[in-house]
């Protein structure tokens, strides 16, 4: 939070400052990727990250899967991001019940050394 | 009132196949002798996503169990403990599981039978006590 303080002392990140100058309360990026969510429209970059959300659909509700398992590894590493964390639905857009289940399938796997902790999984 | 499990435990990659055989055999004969059935699937040696007791790689074995109660699965558990090449293992409870999916099958089934002789949505008793997103 201090960072935005100094933004004249930070020449290299001209690209943020027009989104810091309209005042949004949210810590910005430095890079001048785009606004957070709850910001107005502004860099298009992951899905999921201004109002209109492009209408991006739950994969599941999609193609009807019901069952989330521990066990389908190539299904749940899609939903996992490089470091090995959970992608929040707002740029994945599962829709909150099959996010729940898969969040559960994947901490389950993560407990019987499928999906790691952290890293990539190698 | 019959429930399911899931056992799934990774065995060390240097243990012989007749020893994970016959461990396996124990388990299921633990089972059976205690009145549940047991259906076993070796997958086979692969990499694990993190170091598991100095191991990169493990044998992982998955073990299907149906047993009225619980006591049959402690059981097991407590053998897997106690085995020394068992590196991990977790338990799923899955008659639950199963029971949401017949039951969103039989929807899917009824909604499609009314559908086919009358393009009206049906506002069945059972569609208004399920939970699960029928919004699809």
């Amino acid at each position: 939070m201090a960072d935005e303080v100094k933004a004249p002392s930070a020449p290299a990140a001209s690209g943020g400052t027009d989104a810091r100058g309209e005042g949004r309360t949210d810590r910005g990026d430095r890079g001048g990727r785009g606004p957070r969510p709850g910001g107005g429209p502004g860099g298009p970059r992951e899905g999921g990250r201004k109002y209109f959300r492009r209408k991006k659909v739950c994969k599941f509700c999609v193609e009807k899967i019901e069952a989330v398992n521990y066990k389908d590894v190539r299904l749940l590493a899609q939903f996992v991001a490089e470091s090995g964390k959970i992608t929040p639905r707002r740029l994945t857009g599962v829709c909150t019940p099959h996010q729940r289940r898969l969040s559960k399938a994947i901490k389950q796997a993560r407990n019987i050394a499928l999906l790691p902790f952290a890293g990539r999984a190698q | 009132m019959n429930r399911s499990y899931e056992v799934m435990f990774i065995v060390r990659p240097d243990m012989p196949d007749e020893d994970l055989n016959k461990l396996i055999s124990t388990l299921e004969s633990s089972v059976t002798s205690a009145g549940g059935t047991a259906k076993s699937e070796v997958w086979g040696k692969r990499r694990l996503a993190y170091k598991v007791a100095k191991f990169n790689e493990g044998i992982f074995v998955l073990l299907v169990i149906e047993a009225p109660g619980g006591a049959i699965v402690h059981e097991v558990e407590r053998r897997l403990r106690v085995t020394e090449q068992v590196i991990k293992f977790i338990t799923v409870r899955t008659d639950e599981e199963l029971k949401r999916l017949e039951k969103v099958k039989k929807i899917r089934e009824s909604r499609k039978k009314t559908s086919a002789a009358a393009p009206v949505t049906p506002a069945t008793p059972e569609a208004g006590a399920e939970p699960a997103p029928t919004a699809v």
